[in-house]
């Protein structure tokens, strides 16, 4: 039976040389037609959307942040630090990943500053997760190859839970960061960051780390907790958004497969997690033309929506969907949700990829 | 010495776009700037074999679909991760309404 192989998600392990010996990593991923022309209009950049919506996030960390501080020891500064957790922890995800596209902004210094800025928020080396983000892109959910797979098989359902608290950046993001910020890279960071770039992780990491001491040390000289609950403990009650978010672009769907449509979801979601989320809940789309920028998503899945399987119509909806297919991946790792097609779609094709439709979930 | 080759008519190619040029087993792109210059480069990014024809060409910049890696195309250059190795460039002439570019 097929649910007898293990997955092993080392990127220099057994699953890598099987993905690379099979023509999964760097294949070529199926694409709905859409014309050059309608494709380049998509993709035309525009400063003002994200300036508009940086500036809305950034005043709004700000005034959570001073209502947070002015009512600091009262119960009165929770809804504050309950907004600036989230804008903080959470938000800062998706402008990661917007501007290391380099596509929320036209104008490139701009993309790099929020970049930087949301990868100290993420407590994300910025050198070593654009060179991850990027190999997700290139080998999207392959087993060995991918850097960014968040739920593996047999799902650790503690794990995931606990993603939800941020408790793990803790236990790894910020470990990992300190071992940077010493010049070690492991072997997996070393499989996706070039050598010519190593040594501007190690850069990052030490200005991360240095910031966060220089944090510890405010917060020792004013002997107060403000400091810290302002910057890195924000990823303890600020992540949730990001995580309930984000979990749902991959987790029980398809693994080792060249097609979106199978590995990923995209999700309709309520105004203020689009905002937040900055409409990466057409993850799909997103995946399929990672060129088109985040207010362009809409206007793209219109496009192709009926090429694509009929999105999960909400957040609980979609978890509804997921809860069942993690338990039985529990007992049976090769187990997913087989998502459908409309019948105007074109058909997932074998020439692209080799899945094996009889775990998967009818 | 090196070949000139016709690439394409210049009304093949938009202003501020690329189109892709095929020629003896190697593939180019071939580019018409904002102010109406033509230039031809490798058509792969030099990063991962993606083709930059499907790319967008904003001002003297293309930036590959794949993983947003930018070029000037003009000059080849690499402009930051994720490409670090920059692109070929090849010189380009018009000739009675056909763009040549000269193939080593």
């Amino acid at each position: 039976m097929a649910g007898k192989v293990k997955r092993d998600y080392s990127l220099v392990g057994e699953s890598t040389r099987i993905a690379i010996e099979t023509g999964l990593a760097s294949a070529e991923w199926y694409h709905t037609d859409v014309p050059r022309k309608t494709m380049k209009e998509l993709m035309q950049r525009s400063d003002s959307p994200a300036i508009r919506d940086t500036v809305i996030w950034l005043g709004a960390i700000l005034v959570s942040a001073a209502g947070g501080v002015y009512f600091w020891g009262t119960w009165w500064c929770v809804p504050f630090f309950f907004a600036y957790g989230v804008l903080y922890a959470s938000a800062s995800d998706s402008r990661w990943h917007e501007c290391g596209h380099g596509t929320a902004f036209r104008t490139r210094w701009m993309n790099d500053v929020v970049y930087q800025i949301a990868s100290f928020m993420l407590m994300r080396n910025p050198v070593t997760w654009r060179w991850s983000h990027a190999r997700h892109h290139t080998d999207t959910i392959i087993v060995g190859r991918d850097a960014e797979i968040a739920v593996m098989r047999p799902p650790d359902l503690l794990r995931t839970a606990l993603a939800f608290t941020g408790i793990l950046d803790f236990r790894y993001s910020l470990p990992a960061l300190v071992r940077q910020a010493f010049g070690k890279l492991t072997p997996d960071e070393k499989s996706y960051v070039p050598e010519m770039e190593q040594h501007k992780a190690v850069i990052a990491a030490r200005w991360h780390i240095a910031i966060y001491i220089a944090t510890i040390a405010l917060a020792l000289t004013m002997q107060s907790w403000v400091p810290l609950v302002l910057i890195g403990v924000p990823r303890l009650y600020g992540t949730w958004h990001m995580v309930m978010t984000g979990l749902l672009q991959h987790i029980g769907l398809a693994d080792n497969v060249v097609d979106h449509r199978l590995n990923t979801r995209t999700v309709y979601m309520n105004p203020i997690s689009r905002f937040i989320y900055w409409n990466m809940n057409y993850h799909v789309e997103h995946h399929m033309f990672p060129m088109v920028p985040y207010h362009a998503l809409p206007r793209l899945h219109e496009l192709i929506k009926h090429d694509l399987p009929e999105p999960n119509p909400s957040i609980w909806h979609a978890y509804r969907e997921v809860w069942p297919v993690l338990l039985r991946q529990l007992k049976y790792e090769d187990y997913f949700l087989k998502r459908e097609l409309p019948p105007t779609a074109r058909p997932y094709r074998g020439e692209f990829h080799e899945v094996n439709m009889s775990a998967a979930a009818e | 010495m090196a070949d000139w080759v016709e690439a394409c008519a210049v009304d093949d190619v938009e202003e501020e776009d690329v189109i892709r040029f095929d020629h003896g087993g190697r593939t180019f792109a071939i580019y018409r700037s904002p102010d109406d210059e033509f230039f031809a480069t490798d058509g792969f990014c030099t990063h991962e074999k993606a083709h930059l024809a499907d790319g967008l060409v904003m001002d003297d910049i293309i930036e590959c679909p794949k993983h947003n890696g930018r070029f000037n195309y003009k000059t080849g250059q690499a402009k930051g991760a994720p490409v670090c190795v920059n692109l070929q460039t090849y010189p380009v002439k018009v000739e009675a309404g056909k763009v040549m570019i000269q193939i080593g």
